[in-house]
């Protein structure tokens, strides 16, 4: 079956993270990890499926994730998707994880969607964008989370040292419509190198470092396989979007594909400025696609420089090679995020509860809370707003809830407070505990009188009675 | 049907009303309306003779006819242009000198084109009397009539279908509708294109634009073969072929908007306070229509994702002028062609045909089709239907990507040379050439010009908003061209100093109307005031059988606020939030039509013809002709 507008899409599912430590694992992998209890992959999956996407590559990281993955995938989308998970060694990287699927691809684009991001933004947005600028690749930026003072929009990184794994420095050209310089987190230095020879195609960047990868990218197909020929890349945002980047006025990519494939689809040759028009010469057909760019306008950007090097539809083929390196902004209302750390699980637990609530596809009790109607709340006990309880959870008495996910079939004591925290599945909670802004992973036992405060909790740990946490991670040895 | 305004004799013949022309005089459209209705009557009864080819003129009478017909000759000659041809610059003084004279010359000349634009399809003396009437009255006449007829047809079209109600299939039924919607949009086609269909409805009509014709062609191109409006011939065989060029959608009707809003792709919004006596074009809420479209990417399963891409490109306005939308629509087209099998059951020629007519909807909604493109299609249609039954898939389409091909080729590229060529012949040592926007044929004009080392100055006039002469600009520049640029606003000082003006078109109508960006109006008639020769280079393939005489009935709106925001001036804001005020309403015009009084030369690859002999390019090597 052909792929829906020529696209096909790639999930990186990842494996196991370090950086989830206490809460991923070996027997729940990253993609399986319950956001508002739904398993993180879902929500692109999700994203996708309603964008009329049913065909869709996952790539899993570890041959045990990958079962698993696939167990959960045959179960729960088993008549709705046709999904295909590919395995991959681990540490591979994003761009292993590329070349491990490289021979399943064969459209002209690859719309690449990391398995962890949790977002509403139209996939369909980001791929009308590419085809619609013929762009070698398109890049996915939003906004990144406000914490603290990142409303820096000079060229700055000033808070880089704080939060390095956050900060990208982003060049954009004045219609916000290309990416001229991007470097990511880890590569941030002290100063920012930029090309003159792209500021003077473009008269002015704007350089910002408050914008987020999110690490959607479509990708012209040729030109990804272009870049997985070489060897010292590692991953897709630190490594092959930079480099992209980096040539995009001086490709080597379109330079080689040019004569091998691709011959049928609608590349445009480019106008040479200095070149008369040989009015007697018979007209070879190729020539005629020159026309497109002779006779096109120049949009109203002063990119003009590419602009007019650059061709129409697709492909530079003729002496200044040139691709196009696109940049689609999500809006201020759209909600995206990428659950890459910790703190990143909390926060997006929390806003799926609160101000992002329409990405989960519960509806919300007049409570403004989500509570399973087998769920057993024994006398006295409240749950509050912003809460999710699922099915099977037996809730004592005097208990209180508030702003927290509690999963399935937990068995929680009498006079239990749950404030802010993430409690997945099959928690014990004994009498007498208060939980603050913590993350229990499942199969937990809380014995009584514990109190733990912004904890992070791994999978089968048990707290002793009375124990007091504080900010720490606590996983079972 | 008030009249606003009294009937007044024309005393200065000054400015022949171009565009903003209230409506008047209900006797004479009410009489002139009268042989629409009965056009409208006879296509919807579907009387055979007169749909099988209504739209052709029965070749022989005409000539007796016409000749016996005293009321139709011309009012003194028409176009001296063609004694001007072999020297430009000396053209002005007998064309100006009836410019200055007086009205009557001009009541000639719009009566006849009145009479071209079929109101009169059975003219009787009495009516072309009433035409004869003050130069201010024709244009808003003709839409008058024009919105007459389309009220009469809706009319009739119900007639028909109260009586046989009872007993009927819905087999039966359905054909009677379609039959009906057929009619109307006939009628309707005719009403809107101002005529040349409407006018061959009729046995014995046109009669003078053929007389005209005999005069202007010059000798040896058949003077006494009647004008028959090419491309009318296809039009009647089915519904299917209805859709080549679209019966004008009008846009303040609002039953038929909210239909077509219902069959929509693109969802949009329709922007507020419209200017009123443009209702009835589309003008949507500026920048809802690409995020929408963007969301709806994988949802649109049935558009070819190469149509997609050029749908979009249209729409954020990366592909624009002519040549180049009409070039990469047909590659659009070429690639659905490559990947369509023809589904089990089915034809190639009509599935093809169907599908191709569902792109052609989705561009529409993009942005309204060119002439050129309404050309095209209109040639691809026809080669599709004309495909031998017996064809395997693979020869078919190879046939039809060699055809898009050699019509990229010839009707396009080739032609496109061939004007170089004419036009540079116009150019001498020491010119000051003037341009406005950015025709590409133009540039090409110029730069061939420089290579040849032909020694002149251009100047480059441009306009808000889309600053399209800064583009030519540019590339001139780089070529090493001395340039000049300037704003329309000062076209009237530059003037002085030009020798030739060059200019493009969108489309050329067949009363040699050229209809161009706006601001071109301005240029030519500027330049004919200075006594300044203006070639209007146009490839054939962008002629039209239509005729119009103003700049109302059809055109294409901007965005509104590309008018109201000033780049680079902040504190220029005194249209903010004009949407919300009702007293406001923003025109952004993209078109007008430059009367042919303004032209002095349409250069085509044909050669250098007066913009009268439109009807005969049209004839001669229209679109039908081409490889039939």
């Amino acid at each position: 079956m052909d792929p829906p507008m020529d696209f096909q899409v790639v999930v990186l599912a990842g494996g196991t993270s370090d950086k989830l430590s206490p809460l991923v694992s070996k027997e729940l992998p990253k993609a399986l990890l319950p956001v508002a209890n739904k398993p993180l992959l879902s929500y692109p999956l999700e994203l996708l499926e309603a964008s009329n996407l049913k065909n869709i590559i996952v790539v899993v990281e570890g041959d045990e994730a990958a079962t698993q993955v696939e167990s959960w995938l045959s179960v729960a989308y088993m008549d709705r998707l046709n999904v295909e998970v590919v395995k991959t060694p681990g540490d591979v990287g994003t761009v292993g994880a590329i070349r491990a699927v490289a021979p399943f691809l064969i459209s002209t684009d690859i719309l690449i969607v990391s398995g962890d991001l949790v977002s509403d933004i139209s996939p369909g947005a980001i791929a009308a964008t590419h085809r619609r600028h013929g762009a070698a690749v398109t890049a996915l930026f939003c906004p990144a989370p406000v914490s603290g003072g990142a409303d820096s929009s000079t060229s700055g990184g000033k808070d880089k040292a704080k939060k390095p794994s956050r900060c990208n420095i982003v060049g954009l050209d004045p219609t916000r419509q290309f990416l001229l310089h991007v470097v990511s987190g880890a590569k941030v230095e002290k100063d920012i190198h930029i090309q003159k020879r792209i500021v003077r195609a473009v008269g002015q960047m704007e350089i910002r470092s408050d914008f987020m990868d999110a690490h959607v990218y479509a990708f012209k197909r040729t030109v990804l396989l272009d870049v997985l020929e070489k060897e010292n890349l590692y991953s897709i945002k630190q490594d092959v979007l930079p480099y992209l980047v980096r040539t995009q006025l001086r490709s080597e990519i379109s330079a080689k594909k040019e004569n091998s494939a691709d011959e049928s689809s609608n590349g445009a040759t480019k106008e040479l400025p200095s070149e008369d028009i040989n009015i007697n010469s018979a007209v070879p057909s190729n020539q005629n696609l020159r026309w497109l760019s002779q006779h096109r306008e120049i949009a109203p950007s002063s990119y003009q420089e590419i602009h007019i090097s650059d061709c129409d539809m697709n492909k530079s083929r003729l002496a200044k090679k040139t691709h196009k390196c696109c940049i689609y902004l999500s809006g201020k209302t759209q909600y995206c995020a990428r659950l890459n750390s910790v703190q990143a699980f909390g926060d997006i637990n929390r806003d799926m509860l609160g101000e992002a609530s329409r990405i989960t596809g519960y509806t919300f009790s007049a409570q403004n809370n989500v509570v399973h109607p087998t769920v057993v709340q024994g006398a006295k006990t409240t749950a509050g707003g912003q809460c999710i309880i699922a099915e099977g959870t037996i809730l004592g008495d005097k208990c209180s809830v508030k702003r927290s996910v509690i999963g399935r079939h937990c068995r929680i004591g009498s006079n239990v407070k749950i404030v802010n925290s993430i409690v997945m599945n099959h928690i014990t909670i004994e009498d007498n505990c208060t939980i603050q802004g913590s993350v229990i992973s499942s199969n937990v036992q809380i014995q009584e009188r514990a109190s733990l405060k912004d904890c992070q909790v791994g999978a089968g740990y048990v707290i002793t009675a009375g124990s007091e946490y504080k900010s720490e991670p606590l996983t079972k040895r | 049907m008030d009249l606003r305004r009294p009937n007044r004799p024309v005393i200065g013949p000054k400015v022949r009303q171009v565009g903003f022309v209230t409506p008047d005089s209900a006797a004479a459209t009410s009489s002139s309306s009268i042989p629409a209705v009965s056009a409208a009557a006879a296509t919807s009864a579907g009387s055979p003779p007169s749909s099988l080819s209504p739209v052709m003129i029965p070749p022989p009478r005409h000539p007796s006819t016409e000749m016996s017909n005293p009321h139709f000759h011309p009012v003194g000659s028409y176009n001296p242009s063609e004694q001007i041809l072999g020297s430009p610059p000396a053209l002005s003084p007998s064309r100006s000198s009836r410019f200055d004279a007086d009205g009557s010359d001009f009541g000639g000349d719009d009566d006849e084109s009145v009479a071209l634009s079929g109101v009169g399809g059975g003219m009787t003396p009495k009516s072309s009397l009433l035409m004869r009437q003050p130069v201010t009255k024709t244009a808003p006449l003709v839409s008058e009539t024009h919105k007459r007829d389309s009220n009469v047809s809706k009319g009739k079209g119900d007639g028909p279908s109260a009586a046989p109600k009872e007993k009927l299939t819905k087999a039966e039924r359905r054909a009677t509708q379609e039959a009906q919607r057929a009619a109307k949009a006939a009628a309707k086609e005719a009403a809107a294109a101002g005529g040349a269909p409407s006018v061959s409805k009729q046995p014995k009509p046109a009669t003078k634009p053929a007389t005209q014709q005999k005069k202007d062609v010059p000798s040896g191109s058949g003077p006494l073969q009647p004008l028959a409006p090419s491309g009318s011939i296809e039009k009647k065989q089915g519904k299917k072929e209805v859709a080549a060029p679209h019966p004008r959608m009008q846009f303040d009707d609002m039953t038929k908007v909210g239909k077509l809003k219902k069959r929509a792709v693109v969802n949009q919004s329709e922007a507020r306070n419209r200017v009123e006596l443009f209702r009835h074009l589309p003008q949507y809420e500026h920048g809802t229509q690409l995020p929408d479209l963007e969301l709806k990417f994988f949802q649109l399963d049935l558009i070819h994702p190469s149509v997609y891409q050029v749908g979009l490109q249209f729409l954020s306005d990366k592909i624009s002028g002519g040549n180049a939308r009409c070039i990469a629509m047909l590659l659009a087209f070429k690639e659905v062609i490559q990947d369509y099998t023809t589904p089990p059951e089915k034809t190639l020629t009509r599935d093809l045909g169907a599908k191709v007519g569902s792109c052609v909807s989705f561009l529409i909604e993009c942005r309204p089709l060119s002439v050129s493109m309404g050309n095209a299609i209109r040639f691809l249609k026809n080669r599709i239907s004309s495909l031998p039954h017996n064809l395997s898939d693979k020869e078919a389409k190879s046939r039809l990507q060699s055809d898009i091909d050699r019509f990229i080729n010839e009707k396009i590229i080739i032609a496109s040379k061939a004007i170089v060529e004419h036009g540079v012949s116009k150019i001498r040592d020491g010119d000051v050439l003037l341009t406005y926007g950015s025709p590409s044929v133009v540039e090409s004009i110029f730069a061939y010009a420089h290579g040849i080392k032909k020694n002149f100055r251009v100047v480059v006039v441009d306009s808000r908003p889309k600053h399209e002469g800064q583009g030519l600009l540019r590339r001139l520049v780089e070529r090493g061209i001395h340039c000049t640029y300037t704003h329309l606003n000062a076209v009237s000082y530059v003037m002085h100093e030009v020798t030739r003006v060059f200019l493009g078109a969108s489309s050329v109508l067949s009363n040699g109307t050229v209809y161009s960006r706006v601001g071109t109006a301005c240029v030519a008639m500027v330049a004919h005031a200075f006594r300044v020769p203006v070639l209007v280079c146009c490839e054939a393939y962008k002629f039209h059988e239509r005729v119009q005489l103003d700049s109302i009935c059809s055109n294409e709106l901007g965005d509104p606020d590309a008018i109201s925001k000033v780049s680079g001036r902040k504190n220029l804001n005194y249209l903010d939030g004009w949407a919300q005020n009702e007293n406001i309403q923003l025109l952004n015009l993209k078109y007008d039509a430059t009367p042919s009084d303004y032209v002095s030369v349409l250069v085509t690859e044909q050669g250098m013809l007066p913009p009268t002999s439109v009807p005969v390019i049209i004839r001669e090597y229209g679109i039908e002709r081409l490889w039939t």
